[in-house]
């Protein structure tokens, strides 16, 4: 997995993964976004629409940074979900915990 | 030196339940090999097995969630220890092993992590998928050796 971040003019840092949110990556991902939390940052979009699959360490990293992002006042929404992944985040209720929106253009527009 | 993935794939005698194929993996206690071998069995599957969505979604996320409970709640990511994955397989059945070397955990006692209280919390959810991405779920007694079943007709 990899990921691209990048600042648009509205002040949304768009986190772009290419690839799987698993056990293995997550780290990087939070780390990187805990970052831009700490140096200012309050709203966040993940843009999923080059993942294939998250598992629970994943959605856990998502969790975890959702609360932290809220407790700063900012929001962490998230989208591109493939249908699989739609199913998962009904499956375990998260669909509740974030914005979901279908495309990131859409997602920008909601903050 | 570096631990590495070892694999080996061989036809399954007697051909029961429609498993026709064994493949054997043994993945070291580190998570970063975890991605390595859920695509290995992947790409065997994707070829044999009738249902490539199961394959591309479910099988990959609940050999993934099996890995990562057995490398760090089994084996305590411990690198003089290993993981067993041994895949069965035909067209319509998967039956998916992993097995650490560990003490086992009881399967039985677990909360359930959609309950609104439990939403807000990072862990909790692995085994939770895994049963909800599989068929079938069954533990050995010791509780150190999972089995995932997947069917299609």
């Amino acid at each position: 997995m990899t990921f691209s971040v990048r600042k648009e003019s509205n002040g949304v840092v768009v986190v772009a993964v290419d690839g799987q949110l698993i056990v293995g990556n997550r780290q990087e991902l939070k780390q990187r976004i805990l970052d831009a939390l700490e140096a200012g940052d309050r709203k966040f979009l993940v843009d999923f629409s080059r993942t294939g699959y998250i598992d629970s360490s994943g959605l856990g990293v998502l969790v975890s940074l959702s609360k932290k992002i809220r407790d700063q006042g900012g929001d962490l929404r998230l989208a591109g979900l493939n249908e699989d992944l739609k199913t998962l985040f009904e499956l375990t209720k998260l669909d509740t915990l974030f914005g979901i929106s279908d495309s990131p253009d859409e997602a920008l527009t909601a903050f | 030196m570096r631990p590495a993935l070892w694999a080996d794939v061989r036809a399954f005698e007697p051909a029961a339940e429609g498993l026709e194929a064994e493949l054997l993996l043994r993945v070291p206690s580190d998570v970063a090999f975890v991605e390595e071998a859920v695509e290995l069995v992947a790409r065997h599957l994707e070829v044999s097995f009738i249902d490539r969505r199961l394959v591309r979604f479910n099988l990959r996320l609940a050999l993934t969630e099996a890995l990562a409970n057995a490398i760090y709640y089994g084996n305590a990511q411990d690198e003089t220890k290993g993981v067993a994955v041994r895949v069965l397989f035909g067209r319509h059945a998967v039956h998916l092993e992993v097995t650490d070397e560990g003490g086992g955990f009881d399967y039985r006692f677990l909360p359930d992590p959609t309950l609104p209280e439990a939403r807000m919390l990072p862990t909790g959810r692995g085994l939770f998928l895994i049963r909800n991405m599989v068929d079938e779920v069954r533990f050995n007694a010791t509780g150190n050796s999972i089995c995932m079943i997947l069917r299609r007709d």
